[in-house]
């Protein structure tokens, strides 16, 4: 006898666009779960991990939130390969406030995310035009070519680097503030583009002409996209200044594009929480893997084939649908 | 009075390369018109239509509407001075509900402007836009997802959105193909609702007899040129289109 395999929605019992019903508990559970143990789960990590694992799991809320500001791009219709470029201006930003002008992370690190924003979504202005492929190759060769310009012209400590950056107070005000950031993001980005604005946004990825049809600068809602993504960016880079004290031409190294590229593949590319997710796995796997030597980046990479291979919706994906749905096997009558 | 055209077209041209895809083309269009544009497949139809709303740069020659060149502007500049397209080929937002696809529209600067500066709540005037165009209000039609439509239900949604920017014309690009005569039929009347209303309407149409019953004027293309342009059964009598269409007799 042959089988099939059923879906069947998980009913909610009553539901319109924004009023739930709530009959029980249960009910309130089942729908409040997704959003509240993310959110248990970042507060309380940090209380429960020891002093080396948080310095990765700052690292780890620093790649989730590259991997949303790439995902917003390229929910947008730009794939970016150089989420670096965000991170390394940010940095830079926040590096050349405080160490020639001596301010304090708490102005450098906002203003650095906004400054960071302006300059990225200014650089890439003219590429704005370009689509697809084309757009992201530009984004990939211009870190690159920032690292070469500050070789050359020995600006910002050329380099050598800025050293001796101010600190933040201590481990626990920057593992709580980048946890804040990232669940600030993550929430309030996806409430964006699940709003109407953020239906302009998707629609310029999925059928530009239909919407300039509607009258729309697309362009303008481009611009608006990359400065968002490019704040984010920024932020990590300035905040990762502050944590290592430093801030150098590493700042625009292949990892902080092709990680975060890494992660919302993996963790299920068009959501900004298989973004974040998939940063949760990739980083600490990489750490874990770092006693194997030479071997960790062949490893990295054949769980990364394995799991797109398996998983190519992503993680996310997969665990929303088993979440939604109830599967069944069911006879396939003849 | 004498009236004023609302789109003078003029001396329009446009080459790909070697290709010439528009070779001179000029027309006048009278407010509440309905023109038709026919012709074989080739002929420069859709390139028309995009060089009139500017998704494609004319090599030379001018376009104006409502006595304003427009020829020189961006696209969706031209959506907000009032003229409205639909696309040969429907792409709608596939995962979204049938009435998420008009959000877009809704969401025009355009709208605004019309508006006094307000949007209003977009999803209840999307579903007032989707009823006019036939999207039954207490079916569950308009919420299922654009995916699963039939084409007949595509086109409609097509022209709701291009109904939603309330444009003074609207150009149709093969709205009917791909229908079926009942789906046509129905599509019909909401055509003429819009006519009664004063629009002026330019249909690209394949569908001649379909076409014919409702068009005021016919300009007929072949080979990127204008070759007649009238009254229908005028045109039909017309010899260059006869060899146009019927291919030319052999000497």
């Amino acid at each position: 006898m042959k089988k099939r395999k059923e879906r069947i929605d998980r009913g909610i019992k009553a539901r319109s666009s924004d009023i739930f019903a709530l009959l029980s508990w249960r009910e309130m559970l089942y729908l409040s779960a997704p959003r509240m143990l993310p959110i248990i789960g970042c507060l309380t990590l940090p209380l429960i991990l020891g002093p080396y694992w948080q310095k990765v799991l700052l690292s780890v809320a620093v790649f989730a939130l590259l991997a949303i500001s790439w995902d917003i791009l390229a929910q947008t219709g730009m794939v970016s390969l150089g989420q670096a470029l965000f991170f390394g201006v940010g940095a830079y930003c926040a590096g050349v406030m405080n160490h020639y002008f001596g301010l304090s992370p708490f102005i450098t690190l906002p203003v650095a995310s906004v400054l960071g924003g302006l300059i990225c979504t200014l650089l890439l202005l003219p590429v704005l035009r370009l689509r697809g492929i084309y757009f992201s190759m530009v984004t990939l060769i211009i870190p690159l070519m920032m690292v070469r310009v500050i070789e050359a012209t020995k600006v910002f400590g050329g380099t050598e680097g800025l050293s001796g950056m101010t600190p933040l107070p201590s481990i626990w005000i920057e593992l709580y503030l980048v946890i804040a950031v990232l669940l600030a993001a993550l929430f309030g980005f996806r409430r964006m583009m699940d709003s109407d604005y953020g239906l302009i946004l998707k629609g310029i990825s999925d059928n530009d002409r239909s919407v300039i049809n509607a009258g729309i600068n697309i362009y303008q809602f481009k611009a608006q996209a990359l400065f968002i993504a490019g704040s984010i960016g920024s932020f990590c880079g300035a905040f990762m200044t502050h944590v290592y004290m430093f801030v150098g031409m590493p700042v625009f190294a292949l990892d902080y594009s092709i990680l975060p590229i890494a992660a919302a593949v993996v963790g299920g590319p068009g959501t900004l929480a298989g973004a974040a997710l998939g940063a949760f796995l990739l980083v600490p796997m990489s750490e874990a893997l770092r006693g194997l030597g030479g071997l960790r980046i062949v490893l990295y990479g054949v769980f990364l084939v394995i799991f797109i291979i398996a998983l190519p919706e992503g993680i996310f994906h997969y665990m929303q649908r088993k979440y939604q749905q109830f599967e069944r096997w069911v006879e396939v009558e003849k | 009075m004498i009236k004023t055209p609302i789109l003078q077209v003029d001396n329009l041209n446009k080459s790909f390369g070697g290709v010439r895809a528009i070779r001179q083309v000029s027309f006048d269009l009278m407010p509440g018109e309905l023109l038709g544009v026919i012709g074989p497949n080739g002929s420069g139809k859709t390139t028309l239509v995009n060089l009139i709303t500017r998704f494609v740069k004319p090599t030379s020659g001018t376009v104006a509407f409502k006595g304003q060149k427009i020829s020189h502007l961006p696209p969706y500049k031209i959506v907000r001075l009032g003229i409205a397209r639909t696309f040969q080929m429907v792409k709608p937002f596939y995962h979204l509900p049938a009435y998420k696809n008009m959000i877009i529209p809704l969401y025009s600067p355009r709208m605004k402007q019309l508006a006094g500066g307000r949007y209003g709540d977009r999803d209840a005037i999307a579903l007032d836009l989707l009823e006019e165009v036939g999207f039954e209000r207490d079916s569950h039609v308009a919420y299922k997802p654009a995916g699963a439509l039939p084409q007949g239900y595509l086109k409609r949604l097509e022209l709701a959105k291009a109904l939603a920017l309330e444009p003074d014309l609207f150009i149709l690009d093969e709205l009917f193909s791909g229908l079926s005569l009942a789906e046509v039929a129905s599509i019909v009347p909401i055509i003429e609702k819009i006519r009664l209303q004063g629009k002026t309407i330019i249909m690209i149409e394949h569908r001649l007899k379909e076409l014919f019953r409702i068009a005021d004027r016919i300009i007929v293309m072949n080979n990127g040129q204008k070759i007649a342009d009238g009254l229908a059964e005028e045109v039909m009598e017309n010899e260059a289109v006869k060899s146009a269409y019927l291919g030319a007799e052999a000497d």
